[in-house]
């Protein structure tokens, strides 16, 4: 049996392997063959994307935003790490920041146009008395052509994520006695944390911040809803072409994909370069012996006042999605609305009971998959950087070649390809999630119940589960969290005919029903909202005798 | 009886144990050394759970029978640890149950009178629906004792077993270990000198040398 085990291991691999990278790799392949179908040949999808109009502007949406996102959410990251790691208020700001990573895209770019939009909650809560403003004034805050309202959004959704992948890293950087330690030889904090935390924090936060800045280049709903619109960001266009009915546009689609993709790469590759730079002055800077103490007041509460900023534009997002969706009259220079009404929950209430149903049996069967597979990669440590592959590269550019192979495999617009797809993406969250507890387990419980004679499988279920139902639980709703977000591959796989609440919600965005595009904005809410306080709470319940695994 | 017969483990061809020798039943062998030396990769050996890295040679025999290549489950080994590893999920009962062997004609009664006395028999009646974590140090030790115990080894592994525990209960515990322990073979991995010097047998390097306590 012991030499059985090497080779079943090697065959676990190796599925997983085809499992995480194969549907890239096929997808990107798949995208290829449709750039070259077009009927005048193999280049003319190409030169149709060259004679675009839009092109240059579009692929500024790409860059800018992707660029912009990527750097202010580090630095701010950063900063709050170096100024605020330190103060007890520290973890208050933790447990605020974490849910915020269950929050789908979509709900949260809406949440903030209903805030910033000239007709949004600050203009009508200002006007007429301070801005003088009778009707919504005709400025273009959501969809700026320079992208900022995109970023705007982008940035505070990706905050929290690589705050958190910070702070998971953080027990591992031996943090607070570094810090004493620079702090007694007469560095300022700020100038401390540089020197001895970050660069071993950088070096490990490297994938989570590429794959911030591929995200932020080619997210197609943020972009939607955000982005500018004539127009588009390249991803958007991509879509919009890929989800024309003629098929007469896919080549162009697909010429634009491979475009995307060397952006990215591009990106990639100048972020790299920026590195390096800051790494080499970073150690000159430290050579010199300077030890930075203005630099901690020049700082100061920047980093605390910029992210209550971001918090009060997420929270008060949230809170103008639900308010929309039971808003009777709400004229134009009221704060609030003049009446509440349940009319749109009512009217809509049977297109939303089937639109929850059948993203959360999606999303419960995905995610439980997911789990189930992110149990055999772990102990894999070889595969994470293939597991970074799906966020890192674009979905645009793998989509489309994916989805014309389940077509040619008859299984196009069905939920199993949906579901299949939002797998690609769900499982490397899965993986993050599940890791840190699954490699923090004690061998000795293992080799103890082994020495008991207890076997492998008995193990597993009567050790290893039991033990790890909190972090399983917590998987679970990590997963089902991201799975409910995905757009694209919603859109891609199920041909418009599976409708998620994501589809909807990007959909009614851009629509003028503002109370119903709240209404399916609060659902894209509620439900990660629950399956988050269930994995809170189960845990608490069934071990509430057993201190050691009562969770936090 | 426990038969080490040249039981050599070697690292990067360089070797840590070599062991040829015999514990018989109600004898305990200490074995001292500074740390890296060793005693530890003897013990993962002896319950099957060594690293890959190292090199093996010689067998392992247990009560008459060859368990070099048997896994950890199938060698009836038991081992204490420097902490109690008691099952955090289960009761102090369940964490006793989980050890205690299905025999023909038991019942859900009898299983239960068996753990109330094995918990009796270590001062410790009546606490088998308490949360391992609300336990004393002492009292946890006690518990992985008999849950050790409870599973029916036939020779018994102590790795620094008392080594958290201070003074005045390392030796009350110590003192129960080796008095509950006396039908079987022990192996006792220690840096402490009193510890070999209760266990009153042999005290050896992982090379094999003789030392003086």
């Amino acid at each position: 049996m012991t030499k059985i085990r090497p080779s079943l291991h090697a065959a676990g691999s190796l599925i997983l392997v085809a499992w995480v990278s194969g549907p890239v790799l096929a997808g990107v392949w798949g995208t290829v063959q449709i750039a070259m179908s077009h009927p005048d040949g193999a280049g003319q999808g190409l030169r149709d994307l060259l004679a675009w109009r839009g092109l240059v502007w579009s692929m500024v949406g790409s860059l800018g935003p992707g660029l912009a996102t990527t750097a202010v959410s580090l630095a701010l990251v950063l900063v709050l790490l170096a100024t605020t790691a330190h103060r007890p208020g520290f973890a208050v700001l933790r447990r605020m920041v974490s849910p915020l990573l269950a929050v789908p895209h979509a709900a949260a770019a809406i949440g903030l146009a209903f805030v910033i939009a000239p007709s949004g909650w600050i203009a009508r809560a200002l006007s007429p008395w301070a801005t003088g403003w009778q009707v919504p004034p005709d400025l273009l805050i959501v969809g700026d052509p320079f992208g900022l309202s995109l970023s705007l959004g982008l940035v505070a959704k990706e905050v929290p994520f690589l705050l958190l992948m910070a702070l998971t890293l953080w027990p591992q950087l031996d943090a607070p006695r570094r810090l004493t330690l620079m702090a007694s030889l007469g560095h300022g904090r700020v100038m401390g944390f540089v020197i001895a935390v970050l660069p071993a924090l950088y070096a490990r936060l490297r994938l989570p911040v590429y794959a911030v800045l591929a995200y932020a280049m080619t997210s197609v709903e943020m972009g939607r809803i955000l982005g500018p619109g004539l127009p588009p960001p390249l991803s958007v266009q991509i879509t919009l072409w890929l989800t024309e009915p003629s098929l007469a546009s896919r080549p162009l689609a697909a010429a634009g994909a491979g475009l995307q993709l060397a952006l990215v790469a591009l990106a990639l590759a100048l972020w790299r370069g920026g590195e390096m730079g800051i790494g080499a002055a970073l150690r000159t800077l430290q050579e010199r012996g300077i030890r930075g103490l203005r630099v901690d007041r020049a700082i100061g509460g920047w980093g605390i006042g910029l992210m209550a900023l971001i918090l009060g534009l997420t929270f008060a997002g949230f809170a103008a999605l639900a308010l929309w969706s039971v808003a009777g009259l709400w004229e134009f220079g009221s704060a609030l609305p003049a009446r509440l009404s349940l009319t749109v929950w009512q009217n809509a209430a049977n297109d939303m009971t089937r639109t929850v149903a059948v993203s959360a049996a999606l999303g419960i069967s995905v995610a439980v998959t997911a789990t189930v597979l992110a149990f055999g990669v772990i102990r894999r440590p070889g595969l994470i950087p293939l597991i970074y592959l799906p966020l890192i590269l674009p979905q645009v550019a793998f989509l489309p070649g994916l989805t014309a192979l389940f077509l040619r495999l008859g299984l196009a617009d069905s939920a199993f390809a949906v579901g299949a797809m939002h797998l690609v993406f769900v499982l490397p969250y899965a993986v993050l999630s599940l890791s840190g507890p699954v490699l923090a387990l004690d061998p000795r419980l293992a080799l103890t119940a082994a020495s008991l004679g207890a076997s492998p499988a008995r193990i597993f279920w009567r050790v290893h589960l039991p033990v790890l139902l909190g972090p399983l639980l917590t998987t679970l709703a990590v997963s089902f969290a991201v799975g409910l977000a995905q757009y694209l591959p919603t859109v891609l796989a199920g041909g418009g005919r599976i409708e998620t609440l994501s589809t909807e919600a990007v959909a009614l965005a851009s629509g003028g029903n503002r109370r119903l595009a709240g209404a399916y904005g609060t659902l894209q809410l509620v439900l990660p909202v629950v399956a988050f306080a269930l994995a809170a709470f189960v845990p608490r319940l069934v071990y509430r005798n057993r201190s050691a695994l009562r969770g936090p | 009886m426990l038969i080490l017969n040249d039981l050599t483990l070697t690292l990067n061809a360089t070797p840590l144990v070599r062991l040829n020798l015999q514990v018989p039943a109600g004898q305990i062998l200490t074995l001292m050394g500074p740390s890296g030396s060793g005693k530890s990769t003897l013990l993962a050996a002896l319950i099957g759970a060594l690293p890959a890295a190292f090199v093996q040679t010689g067998s392992i025999l247990l009560a008459g029978q060859d368990i070099t290549a048997l896994p950890t489950a199938q060698r009836r080994i038991g081992i204490l640890f420097q902490d109690d590893v008691l099952f955090p999920h289960l009761s102090v009962a369940g964490n006793l149950a989980f050890a205690l062997p299905h025999s023909p004609g038991d019942t859900r009664q009898s299983r239960a009178q068996a753990i109330d006395a094995a918990l009796e028999s270590v001062g410790l009646g009546g606490m088998g629906p308490r949360d391992p974590a609300s336990l004393s140090g002492g009292q946890r030790s006690r518990v992985a004792l008999m849950r050790a115990l409870l599973a029916q080894p036939k020779a018994l592994l102590l790795d620094e077993a008392f080594a958290r525990l201070d003074t005045d209960l390392r030796s009350q515990i110590r003192q129960l270990v080796f008095e509950k322990t006396q039908g079987i073979p022990v192996i006792m991995v220690t840096h402490d000198p009193q510890d070999a010097r209760a266990a009153a047998g042999p005290v050896l390097s992982p090379l094999g040398q003789v030392l003086q306590v």
